[in-house]
């Protein structure tokens, strides 16, 4: 259990005082220049060695991903934008660091920003998340009324400023490349790839995009050393990560664990265990819902990391529980996934388009148990041939729930089926 | 993808109030030079809060502002579903979170209440024209399901009786948002119950915006 000492978010339900001064005496914003005087290679040197990978779902190493910036060129300035679009379903993370944790975030901006060369960051919050970057632009304000932003931002003689931009209730704005056309003014629609951000993103200027939760936990990595941040969860699976308990626990939560907890430890520590016991359970989803399932049968040794997800065909993605109890149609529970890719289909890619309406309609005949069982096989053959074949991973994220759920339960779908048809035979 | 068009009754005109105004130049200040199209979500959303709803004349007045084609921000106006392309209801709009999350700890049945108390269908005015509802797709609340968004504000961990409650108290107020459990944030219920923790804070950062309303400019609830 990550004792509380090693917690990165110390105010993270934010009943701690939230103004900028008790913030300071709790560490943040020591000394930030001492970092930025080491220089970038050093940071995403640092950053690099601490193993931290993206917490935006796709896991990406992001020292890496810093290192692809290219060097600074005048006609062509640098961005870092933060995606602040958290919308996948179960997902409740970023809400929490945004509105009580802000000064994470600000510090890791400017580290994060002056690593890559970039003197401007943009935060894109999600439309619906109001108070959170009204939240934010406070914690912002602050900052700059400290010297942390401006010219000289926290008199590291590097020029840095932030801004807050929002959206307006559209999931498919989490893609990178999407968020960058909606920054842009636009629609929504995610570009073809490549060229990468890092080479042609916002304005056409290189980019970085990185997830709030990402950014947010820099500054302490580097205060508290690489090694210390490695320390936690297995190896290539480092650090401490923020989870979000929803559905069919006693007590859901947000909270923060090490990598790599066992999830029977989070679930029954943390969520006051599955309602009707851990005998009770289903299934759950481990990383919000565009990765599959995992039966119960799973869940007794599932680990809560990026590799031991991958291994047993599901994923960590944003680190956030679904977990469903006895009582869940989970015919159902899939279905309403399929409805929620349907309607944030952005429309730009046919497969997708099309795809996920005829998904979601077998998939509703399937909680009903209208459908044939020729249909069965009709919609494994749908999700291969969206899958991979879009311009970005929204269809893949509508693929793979059905996928999982033909994997671990596709008795109970035809189980259904055939007692439709028994008891119509029966009628007769 | 959802086809939504604007409304058959279109008001003669539109104009941001003086404080709106200012705001909007300040949004536009935010991005480069000639970038100003960046700025069309900040100010449509404004738009809205000022109005209750998106209207044709608001499009075309943003896209004069911004130097944009009007098609432009009619195009993004009818993509991003926060945007409403109709008049909502004059007290609240209620917005019931539907994804799995919310439905597993019961977001159907406040549905249900939706349509026995304001209208059978979604996006319709109750008779009175005081409430709308619609169900929208996951608003990121999931460990305080089921959640409702009204305006800026989350009411969260809700059952039947409190969101009951709740709507009667829309309609003559402003009832205050959060945990309808008690729960300070996303702690686990009774999390601090214990005295080892000190709570500094009088609610969480999001319902004391709600008490304080520094941002209120010109906006409706």
């Amino acid at each position: 259990m990550l004792k509380e000492k090693d917690k990165i978010f110390s105010n993270l339900y934010g009943i701690k005082n939230r103004g900028i001064d008790s913030v300071i005496s709790r560490g943040h914003w020591d000394n930030t220049a001492k970092f930025i005087k080491k220089g970038s290679s050093w940071i995403i040197d640092e950053v690099k060695k601490s193993g931290l990978r993206g917490r935006g779902g796709a896991g990406f190493p992001t020292g890496l991903k810093w290192s692809f910036m290219p060097k600074p060129n005048p006609d062509k300035p640098s961005y870092l934008v933060v995606n602040a679009d958290e919308s996948e379903p179960g997902t409740c993370k970023d809400r929490e660091i945004l509105r009580h944790e802000p000064h994470t975030l600000i510090e890791g901006c400017l580290i994060a920003g002056f690593s890559m060369g970039a003197h401007v960051a943009y935060i894109y919050v999600r439309g619906e998340y109001v108070r959170e970057r009204e939240s934010l632009q406070i914690a912002i304000d602050e900052a700059y009324s400290k010297g942390f932003l401006g010219k000289n931002a926290a008199k590291s003689g590097w020029k840095f400023d932030i801004y807050v931009h929002h959206g307006a209730g559209a999931y498919i704005c989490g893609e990178e490349t999407a968020l960058l056309e909606s920054l842009e003014g636009k629609k929504g629609m995610p570009r073809m790839k490549p060229p990468f951000p890092a080479m042609a993103g916002l304005y056409g200027c290189p980019t970085t995009v990185n997830n709030v939760e990402s950014i947010a936990v820099v500054p302490t990595i580097l205060r508290r050393g690489a090694s210390w941040f490695s320390k936690f969860g297995r190896a290539n699976n480092t650090g401490t990560k923020l989870f979000c308990l929803s559905g069919h626990v006693e007590k859901p939560c947000v909270v923060e664990e090490e990598m790599s907890i066992p999830l029977k430890e989070l679930i029954e520590k943390y969520a006051g265990g599955v309602i009707g016991g851990w005998k009770n359970l289903k299934a759950i989803i481990p990383g919000g819902s565009s990765v599959p399932l995992l039966p119960a049968k799973l869940c007794n040794d599932a680990l809560m990391d990026f590799d031991w997800l991958r291994e047993n065909q599901s994923g960590l993605g944003t680190g956030a529980v679904i977990v469903m109890n006895s009582d869940t149609d989970i015919v159902k529970a899939i279905w309403r996934l399929s409805k929620f890719y349907n309607h944030e289909s952005c429309g730009q890619c046919t497969p997708c388009r099309e795809g996920t309406g005829w998904m979601m309609r077998i998939m509703n005949r399937l909680v009903t148990g209208d459908a044939n069982l020729e249909e069965v096989e009709n919609l494994l053959e749908i999700t291969k041939q969206v899958e991979g074949h879009t311009i970005c991973a929204l269809g893949d994220a509508a693929a793979w729930p059905i996928q999982g759920l033909f994997r671990h339960f596709r008795h109970e779908i035809e189980d259904r089926i055939k007692n439709r048809i028994t008891k119509n035979i029966a009628a007769e | 993808m959802i086809l939504r068009r604007i409304d058959k009754k279109q008001p003669s005109e539109f104009k941001f109030s003086k404080n709106n105004l200012s705001w909007a130049k300040k949004q536009i200040a935010k991005y480069p030079q000639d970038r100003q199209q960046s700025a069309v979500i900040p100010l449509l959303y404004r738009a809205q809060e000022q109005e209750g709803w998106v209207s044709k004349p608001a499009i075309e007045e943003i896209a004069k502002m911004l130097k944009m084609a009007p098609i432009r921000v009619y195009e993004v106006a009818s993509f991003y579903f926060m945007f409403h392309l109709s008049p909502v209801g004059d007290k609240a709009h209620i917005q019931v979170c539907g994804t799995t999350p919310c439905m597993l700890r019961g977001s159907e049945k406040l549905v249900e209440i939706c349509k026995k108390r304001i209208s059978k269908k979604q996006k319709e005015l109750s008779s009175d024209g005081k409430l709308s509802w619609e169900e929208v797709e996951c608003i990121g609340a999931c460990s305080n399901s089921p959640v409702v968004q009204v305006g800026s504000d989350y009411y969260e961990d809700l059952s039947e009786d409190s969101f009951v409650n709740l709507l009667d108290k829309l309609i003559d107020g402003n009832p205050e948002p959060g945990s309808r459990k008690k729960r300070f944030s996303s702690e686990p219920e009774g999390f601090f119950k214990s005295s080892k923790f000190k709570i500094e804070e009088k609610t969480n950062a999001s319902v004391k915006l709600f008490l304080e309303m520094p941002f209120s400019t010109d906006r409706k609830k």
